[in-house]
């Protein structure tokens, strides 16, 4: 499969709507999902390069106490990373438990 | 031997990089600088022999950590250079790839980059035996086709492995020459394009990544070591565990230590010939040596602590339940790791701001850490604390020096979050913050790795502080023992006019007055008798702007000139110390809690300053931070001592 950034919003606006997709940030705990684009260039290079390439499978595990920031498993480790952050990558939902 | 073999060690954070460079090297180990830049450089001599048997004798640099060889922070720029750059002089000739057997995939990433500036490479898949564990099976010989390079399994925490490393290294290394991604304008395309070709690597040769088993007891301690009430309360907990037992583990082999020098100058004076020199020795430089070696088992133990806290992967959780509130305060998340290393030592911790990406909270960072209560305040606490809450109240393990101690960590604490946030407003920055962090696996700690580390910190506090401290107390010692010509003999005709009247000690106490360092103690008396201090504090306060530890030393100095018997220690000395004209105790529980908040806010380190200059690359900004943490001692000092005074 191939994987293309986006890097206008309404292709962004459009993946919205076609996948019911939602942002990592809006994850639920033990929430299993696929990620599929991201929103911000600069954050999507830092990203990948810690293993949150699209296609790759994403757990979210825990929230901090303060509500922010999350961890989740992702190409077989955990990553912290901020709600703000989060918020810049698109994921298809696989699981509602 | 004209030019050694240079062998340069990367990796991902995590990836056990550090001990494998301990496992090839040991003890033969040094620290430094990356010429221009403050990056620790880690280098160290070992011979390997190759397959004739002749020992070839190699330089291993421990490069630090980087995810890519695109840099984000200043750490990574380093390790990008030195691999990129054939000028620069650390260009090594072989490279080992530190990676993590169960954690593949992301691991590669680097690896390929790596093979990719045609450099001859090494790959260690290092925690092969937890891959073992997990049931995973790594095809070993095809990941060395389809990289093209030799790997070598090892295990670094059981030393496994690593002469298999050896002989590999010593013998010739071709070169890959394989590329994994067509070169594309877009890095996040090329990014992309190289994970989909590790992917079909990885899936060829691992056979059950069993993700979920690897992290279940990393997830079972993150549900309570993140959890909304128990994440805070293990917290403290651990901070609570840590200072009880540094004041009470240290304790017993601090009295052995102070009993040692006791002895070592009843000795110097029975043995050595009477005399001026044997006076320096004794009251100067074996006072001024005691009063800083009898601390080296709370430095010690605090710098164990850290490091477990580093190594078992919990600090990385301290900074996960911290970050939202660490914002609040113009900091990062990333910045409780500097300042809880700054409870060792501002030092090494303002460096540990590098992996801080954004300037603006780096440079807050910086400038707050060194009002974290270090370890030289250690002894200058431990001794005022000692002073004015006398021994008695203990109840066990639980003690009120052990509680008084960390309220002044507190306080220190608080105090840098209250500067943090009036530097938010002072400070403007429109550049973004991240907070993208891997949360490594708990481990158990690496007893090897810890004892280096602690042993490698002893050694430089001690030689460090040893140099200024013997300089200190050897001035402080001609200061103190020499007068203006004339008043010395003045006050021997007049004791020995009225024989009646005088002691030895009161004789001593108006030469300690009349010598320089009295007249200069009695110059700035004026300026800090409205926080409670007398001349002697005063001349200790000047002398500790060298190093805050010195002044232990210079009290002890101070009090033992004169002093002939020396059977007590600087501790008694004090507390027995009057006011000469009035009577009262000097170290009244106002003066001693006005001085240490003195020391608690004030930047009294040289080591401190120039680090930050290095660091920030100007001048204004330790200048900034003398200024502002001045005010704020000085300030402080002032309201304490007139609300316990009265």
């Amino acid at each position: 499969m191939v994987y293309k950034v986006p890097y206008s919003i309404s292709t962004f606006v459009r993946r919205m709507k076609e996948h019911k997709n939602v942002t990592l940030d809006h994850l639920k705990p033990g929430q299993k999902a696929k990620i599929d684009t991201f929103t911000d260039y600069e954050m999507s290079l830092k990203l990948m390069e810690m293993g949150c390439v699209p296609g790759e499978i994403v757990i979210l595990k825990h929230i901090a106490p303060l509500g922010d920031p999350i961890a989740i498993s992702v190409s077989g480790y955990l990553l912290s990373l901020r709600k703000k952050e989060a918020s810049t990558i698109i994921v298809i939902v696989l699981s509602e438990d | 031997m004209s030019s050694l073999l240079k062998i340069a060690l990367v990796g991902n954070p995590n990836s056990g990089k550090s001990t494998l460079f301990n496992a090839l090297t040991g003890l033969h180990q040094k620290t430094g600088n990356f010429p221009g830049v403050t990056v620790d450089k880690k280098t160290g001599v070992a011979g390997i022999s190759g397959e004739d048997g002749n020992i070839l004798q190699v330089t291993f640099i421990d490069l630090p950590g980087t995810y890519s060889l695109q840099p984000k922070s200043m750490d990574e720029e380093v390790a990008c250079e030195v691999l990129k750059n054939k000028n620069n002089p650390d260009y090594p000739d072989k490279v080992i790839v530190v990676v993590d057997a169960t954690n593949l995939k992301r691991h590669l990433f680097l690896v390929t980059q790596i093979i990719e500036l045609d450099l001859p490479v090494v790959l260690a898949l290092n925690m092969i035996d937890q891959a073992v564990t997990l049931n995973t099976e790594i095809k070993i010989t095809t990941l060395s086709q389809r990289l093209g390079i030799p790997v070598i399994p090892v295990s670094a925490r059981k030393q496994t492995g690593i002469e298999q490393l050896k002989k590999v290294l010593a013998a010739e290394v071709p070169l890959s020459g394989k590329k994994f991604v067509a070169p594309e304008i877009n890095p996040a395309a090329e990014s992309i394009a190289r994970y989909n070709s590790i992917s079909v690597i990885v899936n060829d040769i691992v056979q059950d990544q069993a993700d979920d088993q690897k992290l279940s007891i990393t997830q079972r301690l993150d549900k309570i070591l993140t959890h909304k009430i128990w994440g805070f309360t293990s917290f403290l907990f651990v901070l609570l565990l840590i200072f009880q037992s540094i004041f009470y583990l240290a304790s017993f082999p601090m009295k052995w230590i102070e009993e040692l020098f006791i002895h070592f100058s009843d000795w110097g004076r029975l043995y050595l010939p009477p005399g001026e020199l044997t006076e320096l020795f004794i009251n100067g430089v074996l006072a001024g040596m005691s009063g800083i070696v009898v601390f080296i088992p709370q430095i010690a133990l605090l710098f164990c602590f850290i490091a477990i806290l580093e190594d078992t992967g919990y600090m990385a959780r301290v900074s996960f339940i911290l970050d939202k509130l660490m914002r609040k305060f113009g900091l990062n998340g990333r910045s409780v790791i500097p300042l809880i290393s700054g409870v060792a030592c501002a030092v090494p911790a303002i460096m540990g701001a590098r992996t801080i990406g954004n300037w603006k909270e780096r440079l807050v960072t910086i400038l707050v850490t060194p009002l974290m209560s270090c370890s030289a305040r250690l002894p200058v606490y431990t001794l005022l604390i000692s002073m004015i809450f006398p021994k008695g109240k203990s109840i066990d393990f639980f003690n009120v020096e052990g509680f008084v101690l960390m309220l002044m960590y507190l306080i220190g604490f608080v105090a840098a979050l209250a500067a943090a946030l009036a530097m938010k407003y002072l400070i403007k920055t429109s550049e973004k913050s991240y907070f993208i962090m891997e949360l490594p696996v708990y481990r158990s700690p690496r007893w090897n790795n810890v004892l280096l580390t602690m042993v490698e910190k002893v050694k430089v506090f001690l030689v460090d502080a040893g140099k200024v401290i013997i300089a200190v107390s050897i001035v402080l010692w001609v200061l103190s023992s020499h007068g203006p010509t004339g008043k010395f003999e003045e006050i021997d005709k007049k004791h020995q006019l009225a024989p009646t009247l005088s002691n030895p000690s009161s004789v001593a106490a108006e030469k300690l007055q009349a010598s320089y360092a009295g007249i200069i103690g009695k110059k700035i008396e004026p300026l800090i008798a409205p926080l409670g201090f007398d001349w002697k504090i005063g001349i200790a306060l000047i002398t500790s702007f060298a190093a805050r530890e010195v002044f232990v030393g210079t009290m002890a100095t101070i009090y033992s000139v004169g002093d002939t018997k020396n059977t007590q220690s600087i501790r008694e000395k004090m507390m027995a110390e009057k006011n000469i004209t009035t009577g009262a105790i000097v170290y009244s529980r106002a003066t001693g809690l006005s001085l240490m908040i003195f020391f608690a806010f004030a930047m009294q380190c040289m080591s401190t300053f120039a680090v930050v200059k290095r660091e920030t690359k100007s001048w204004k900004w330790p200048l900034f931070q003398f200024a502002y943490m001045a005010i704020m001692a000085y300030g402080a000092s002032f309201l304490v001592y007139n609300i316990f005074a009265h």
